[in-house]
């Protein structure tokens, strides 16, 4: 009988956890079905010539693929360059915004000084004003430092990114084991090596999300780098893309539009599927467990 | 509004200036061409006239009389634009400008430099209102010398009080200079004490396209005096629309349609004395559309340019066929699909007709920024640019522009050249000429651009019925106007 | 289990000099931040808070002031906008998203991250939930406007179903409209949120799941005796930065509705609200606006931070 007991509920067990399953298949089918739908229009889109998309959308892509992007790339429009720009922008953003709010982040987290809760405060007070507020005082203030037309306003800003700290200290606070640290400094090795060997290999999963979503928005920006690059060849792609939509009547082309935002989201794409083998990959975050 | 004119193919220019370049070969209208050399030549001495002095290389032929700029003028010159339109109509069309890369040219010994800011999120705009009011004090290089506009927000820069543009009397271009130049289009760049501060080649006076196949139906004729008949004045135009319903079709495809053949024809100004006025015919707009959309004549959820609007431009399917747009000579040529084979457009089924009130849309105004290091040359291209009978002409017939000269409309209007397969073989230009002479835009202010927008915005509120009154919806235009220009006041 | 929020703490008297100097390093890994914070935000920031007190805008070409008007702008902002209502849409908005996200946020990254589950096709799955986020908003605005078009696939498809007897205007209504925001802030950022929990789940060991199952834990005990608890430092991070994202609303709103926050600015938000205020470069009502929305955010931020995190708070005030 207890047997017997034993190996009804095993079998219910794996019922439910069969019937589990299957909701769990169905409902992220559900859901990639929601997040792939929009990249099935944008590549239906692109393959449709300017007549074809005002007649609204279908399903069964049409033929003009490659006269858009042989219009796109024969146009006007420096693609390559902005390719390039925005490439260079948003992995140097990335970076240096990755590499210094982890350090702001081990900074508070790991020593013990005056005011640090304060300023840990502060940081927090800053996270909240609306990027609007500063931007016109930000424009005024790049054009009296003679850097219009220059990259450094983009990419440089990005060290002081409160949001991006806020994510690697919390993740520090459970995934950052102090010991190690200690160890290493009886080993004397220096602080910035500490930092650089120890603390910034523990935190690649942190780094990996926040670098992911870090050149995802310089990527996509569009406000900031059309009020501070005017020549054409350092233009970055959003800026390109609404050139094109803002084209005159005789050139207006929404074929050519959509295959450039197909076009510019690939590099993205991209640098998600590689950054993302640290998160999705599954590497055991915290070297050590106290 | 450069971001109304979206949504134009490419591909029916070739047809209208395959057909009008084939035009002029033929000896069909050896009048017009003679008239041309002629002016052509004329237009040539005056220029060899302004550049005597510096041009060395006098003996050049007329074809690259590039006004050499005189030797203390700047060596860059600066211009600034929110697309490549401008770029391509020198490139094409200015003697002696030669192409160094998309966005630099030369010019003699002048560079060009090109800067362009896309219209979006006002970014153009913002970026002149930081560069121009400096503009004097800027390092020579980097001086802006030339900037275009368009009609929604010129005023905005060619104010006398704001004093970026230069008024062109100051180049030394006069008003015989500008003689065959339609008014509104001078009406659009004159400041408030009378001072003309820019120039355009484009003339875009519109009129009603109607479908000709529900004309015959409901019309009984699809003959543009016929129809015209039954879209005389807002009233006629407001029974045939009740006819179209009746038929099954709809009088436009959206709100929108009608709103600028009523703005432009106001009796006042949206602004007086700091106070915000509702013309009485910006009124009468709110009102009839409300009657139509609510009798199923017109829709409130069609926004220019959107998919449900651009529907009509096809044989009806499962929605309503549209029996009217309105729009000038680039809307049928380029936003009506008419390169597409199942368009109506490609079928020629649409008819040109002047409409209940004359109008415009669209164009581009050619500014000499106050502060320009180069104003010989400056000159030279606006005369060059919105005057040259010959220039403008190779503008009508390659680019497909409605150019700002009578007489060259008017060749186009008794020419052959001018008959579009868009409009089942009719020739528009004499509707079109006639039209830019009776739009009437002296009775602009600087704060139209937010006017007309928001105006339109919180009426769809009234049309759709998320407002449950005129006032209602009329209240949330006065709260976006003192958002957007806190110095006004409204009722 | 680790200890969150441990300092240095000198062990005795003797160390403590040597301490000292290292502890000098917070101030030094605190400088490039602080540099850059000062120059690119601090001083644009300053500004508009002292522009708050000032008329100061934009007419056309010509400058207004700036003229002190003490409280002047914050006065009329009360008097004049609807602020209240416009605090309402954004908050209605944002609930109407985020509780969808977080929900399917932290049903599939418990999924994921659940041993007993074996989900196949796990890698795929991960990398899907993020790509919404890759299109540019006004990308993503243009294939909305296709697909919730009156003429559009949906309505096609509602119309064949018998579900709408004519084409349904989705932007001219409330509930769609403000549904439409929603269901796009949601379809945006729910990959975000999902990998944030997820990296936060990765530093949960595997044998605690195990030790659960062991001893016979059901799913839901798992995740709320286990999983929550120790992700609570992720799950403040995103409630409070969802929060925050959710007051500065801003730019699916605005593109989806051209900017008129219609029908009759149900769907206005505060953002949307301080926008129409930059267009004259107004300056004061701007800045004013700025200084309220960052008290409203800051209290609101503070409630959730101490309703959440009130052990860690403790713990830090040794």
């Amino acid at each position: 009988m207890a047997v017997n007991n034993t190996m009804a509920s095993e079998k219910s067990a794996s019922n439910t956890l069969r019937v589990r399953r299957t909701v769990a298949y169905v409902v992220l089918g559900i859901i990639s079905f929601f997040c792939l739908i929009w990249f099935y229009m944008l590549f239906i889109n692109a393959t449709r010539s300017n007549a074809e998309l005002g007649q609204g959308f279908t399903v069964i892509p049409s033929t003009h693929l490659g006269e858009n992007l042989k219009n796109l790339f024969h146009g006007t429009i420096p693609v390559g360059n902005g390719m390039i720009n925005s490439l260079l922008i948003a992995s140097l953003t990335a970076l240096l915004s990755t590499y210094f709010s982890t350090m702001t982040a081990y900074s508070i987290q790991v020593y013990n000084y005056k005011g640090k809760n304060a300023i840990f405060t502060f940081i927090l007070a800053i996270m909240m004003i609306p990027t609007q507020v500063t931007a016109l005082g930000f424009i005024n203030l790049v054009r009296k430092m003679n850097l219009e037309d220059n990259f450094i306003p983009l990419i440089v800003p990005s060290i002081a990114a409160p949001i991006t700290f806020f994510y690697l200290k919390q993740y520090m606070a459970s995934n950052l084991p102090l010991s190690l640290i200690e160890a290493a400094r009886i080993d004397g090795e220096g602080e910035l090596g500490i930092f650089n060997k120890i603390a910034l290999p523990l935190m690649k999963p942190a780094i990996a999300v926040q670098a992911i979503f870090t050149f995802v928005s310089s990527w996509n920006n569009y406000f900031t780098p059309s009020l501070i690059l005017h020549e054409d060849k350092k233009k970055t792609l959003p800026i390109l893309i609404a050139q094109l939509r803002s084209a005159d009547w005789l050139k207006f082309d929404m074929g050519q539009v959509y295959a450039m935002i197909a076009f510019s989201i690939f590099p993205v794409i991209l640098v998600y599927l590689f950054l993302s083998k640290y998160i999705v990959g599954g590497v055991t975050a915290g070297g050590v467990k106290e | 509004m450069r971001n109304l004119k979206k949504r134009l193919a490419l591909v029916s220019a070739l047809a209208l200036s395959g057909a009008m370049l084939a035009g002029c070969g033929e000896a069909a209208a050896p009048a017009t061409t003679t008239a041309a050399k002629a002016e052509e030549t004329t237009a040539a001495a005056k220029a060899d006239e302004t550049t005597a002095a510096a041009a060395d290389n006098g003996a050049a032929e007329t074809e690259a009389a590039a006004p050499a700029a005189s030797a203390d003028e700047g060596k860059v010159l600066n211009i600034q634009v929110w697309n490549d339109e401008f770029i391509n109509r020198v490139t094409s069309h200015y003697p002696g400008y030669e192409k160094v890369d998309d966005t630099h040219g030369k010019i003699g010994d002048v560079e060009v430099v090109w800067t362009i800011t896309p219209s979006n999120d006002n970014a153009y705009q913002n970026n002149l209102d930081s560069v121009l009011p400096s503009n004097a004090d800027a390092a020579a290089d980097s001086k802006v010398d030339i900037f275009l506009v368009e009609a929604d927000y010129a005023l905005k820069y060619v104010d006398a009080d704001a004093n970026v543009a230069m008024k062109l009397s100051d180049l030394g271009i006069t008003d015989a200079d500008l003689g065959d130049q339609y008014q509104y289009t001078k009406d659009v760049v004159t400041d408030a004490n009378g001072d003309l501060r820019g120039a355009s080649w484009q003339a875009c006076s519109a009129g009603l396209i109607y479908n000709r196949d529900i004309a015959k139906e409901v019309i009984g004729s699809d003959d543009p005096a016929e129809v015209q008949k039954a879209v005389a004045d807002w009233a006629t135009y407001n029974d045939t629309a009740k006819k179209v319903a009746d038929a099954g079709y709809l009088m436009t495809a959206g709100y929108a349609d009608t709103f600028r053949v009523y703005s432009n024809n106001v009796s006042a100004p949206w602004v007086q004395n700091g106070k915000v006025v509702v013309d009485a015919n910006i009124k009468q707009w709110a009102e009839d559309t409300k009657a139509q959309v609510d009798a199923g004549q017109t829709t409130a959820s069609a926004d220019l340019w959107g998919d449900e609007w651009a529907k009509g431009f096809y044989p009806a399917g499962d929605t309503k066929g549209v029996f009217c747009y309105f729009g000038p000579a680039w809307f049928f040529n380029f936003s009506m699909h008419g390169d597409d084979a199942a368009s109506i457009g490609a079928k020629g089924g649409w008819g040109f007709t002047v409409g209940p009130q004359g109008h415009f849309w669209g164009g581009t105004w050619i500014c000499a920024a106050n502060g320009t290091d180069n104003p010989t040359l400056v000159k030279d291209i606006i005369l060059k640019m919105t005057t040259d009978k010959g220039i403008l002409k190779d503008i009508a017939t390659q680019d497909s522009d409605c150019v700002n000269s009578k007489s060259v409309l008017a060749d186009l209007s008794s020419s052959a050249d001018g008959n579009l397969a868009i409009l089942g073989g009719q020739n528009p230009y004499a509707v079109l000429a006639e039209g830019a002479e009776k739009v009437d835009m002296s009775k602009l202010s600087i704060y139209d651009q937010g006017c007309n927008e928001e105006y339109q915005k919180a009426m769809k509120n009234y049309f759709s019925g998320a407002a449950a009154s005129y006032d209602e919806a009329l209240a949330q235009f006065n709260t976006a106007i003192k958002e957007k220009y806190p110095e006004l006041t409204t009722d | 289990m680790s200890k969150s929020n441990l300092v240095l703490v000198p062990t005795n008297k003797a160390k403590s000099g040597q301490i000292d100097k290292l502890n000098r390093w917070g101030y030094i890994f605190l400088i490039p931040f602080m540099l850059v914070f000062i120059v690119f935000q601090l001083i644009p920031l300053v500004n508009t808070l002292w522009n708050s007190l000032f008329e100061n805008y934009m007419s056309g070409l010509k400058k207004v002031g700036p003229n002190f008007i003490g409280l002047g702008n914050y006065i009329k902002l009360f008097q004049e906008g609807d602020l209240a209502k416009y605090f309402g849409n954004t908050i209605i908005m944002w609930i109407l998203g985020f509780i969808p996200q977080i929900t399917i946020s932290l049903l599939l990254s418990a999924w994921f991250t659940n041993p007993m589950l074996r989900l196949k096709c796990q890698r795929f799955f991960k990398t899907v939930i993020y790509l919404p986020n890759l299109i540019m908003a006004s990308a993503f605005a243009m294939l909305f406007f296709t697909m919730f078009d009156t003429t559009g696939p949906v309505n096609g498809l509602f119309i064949k179903m018998g579900i709408f007897k004519e084409p349904y205007a989705f932007l001219l209504h409330v509930g769609s409209t403000r549904g439409l925001v929603a269901f796009m802030n949601c379809l945006m950022w729910f990959g975000n949120t999902t990998i944030l929990l997820m990296a936060g789940m990765m530093g949960i060991p595997v044998d605690l799941f195990e030790a659960a199952d062991v001893d016979g834990a059901t799913p839901g005990q798992v995740f709320w005796k286990i999983t929550l608890p120790l992700l609570r430092p992720i799950f403040i991070y995103v409630l409070i930065t969802s929060l925050i994202g959710g007051l500065q609303m801003f730019d699916v709103p605005q593109i989806l509705t051209n900017g008129s926050g219609d029908p009759m600015r149900t769907s206005m938000t505060l953002i949307m609200f301080l926008n129409k205020h930059l267009f004259s470069k107004n300056y004061g009502m701007a800045g004013a606006l700025s200084v309220l929305l960052l008290i409203v955010t800051g209290v609101l931020s503070f409630i959730v931070f101490r309703m959440t995190a009130q052990d860690e708070v403790k713990k830090n005030r040794r």
